[in-house]
């Protein structure tokens, strides 16, 4: 639908390029929320952010890039909560097991509070019609077929989600 | 003094984060008629803000907004 109908609904284009868990939550929320606003909503999913229309999300957090991340523990008193665990990088980097131990971590907080899981978040951007695709070029290069990523997502290329972005009235690189 | 308002059905997300309440009131509100008030319940701060755009963007008109116990209360009619 092109933006000369002045009574198209309003459309978000997204591209989703990260493939890690903190990552992952951004588009699936704006595209949950856009889809029930009524809008049409369209994700181009390209190189680490592919993975996520994989059957069997296995996102998780990556310490390496993310410097002074705030750890907080999902479970004791409320003030034992509330602190802020510094995690300098080298630990992060360097402890084995520290990237399971901060996916947990935070799978566990979010749930705590209420957020929905990223699986749930992408069911329901399934139910809400939100376009997915899958980027063609990424899939060559890691050496994915169509049958690696859940039936409802199509695959497309550049040409195809710049068309699609072309009418959006949002459109965020994330 | 204000009137009350009867809704035709009840929606609890208490407990809920965004975008759930969001989605949740979508999807209830399908399944209403033109004209069926929807008794939305949230605990999530970010519930006021959000369903006030919500409901400029659908265009189901939010009769009122209230606060109650800790809780956010809204009165959402289908358009």
């Amino acid at each position: 639908m092109s933006k000369s109908d002045p009574n198209a609904p309003k459309r978000l284009a997204l591209i989703a390029s990260k493939g890690t868990l903190d990552w992952a939550y951004p588009p699936f929320i704006l595209a949950s929320a856009a889809g029930a606003m009524g809008w049409e909503v369209g994700i181009f999913f390209t190189f680490y952010g592919l993975t996520l229309l994989k059957p069997d999300l296995t996102a998780a957090v990556s310490p390496l890039g993310n410097p002074a991340m705030p750890m907080k523990m999902p479970f004791g008193p409320e003030g034992f909560q509330n602190i802020n665990w510094p995690m300098p990088n080298l630990l992060m980097a360097n402890a084995p097991g520290f990237e399971a131990l901060a996916t947990n971590l935070m799978k566990q907080t979010f749930k705590n509070k209420g957020v929905a899981s990223v699986p749930e978040l992408r069911d329901m951007c399934v139910d809400l019609d939100v376009r997915m695709i899958g980027c063609q070029m990424t899939m060559d290069v890691f050496g994915f077929k169509r049958e690696d990523f859940i039936k409802e997502c199509e695959i497309g290329g550049a040409a195809t989600f710049l068309e699609y972005a072309a009418d959006a009235d949002v459109q965020l690189f994330i | 003094m204000t009137d009350v308002i009867k809704e035709d059905q009840v929606l609890d997300c208490s407990g809920m984060l965004c975008p759930m309440p969001v989605v949740k009131t979508t999807k209830a509100i399908k399944e209403l008629q033109s004209g069926q008030v929807l008794k939305m319940i949230a605990t999530d701060p970010g519930a006021p803000p959000d369903m006030e755009a919500w409901s400029r963007q659908t265009g189901n008109e939010m009769l009122r907004s209230m606060q109650e116990d800790g809780k956010f209360i809204f009165y959402l009619k289908k358009k």
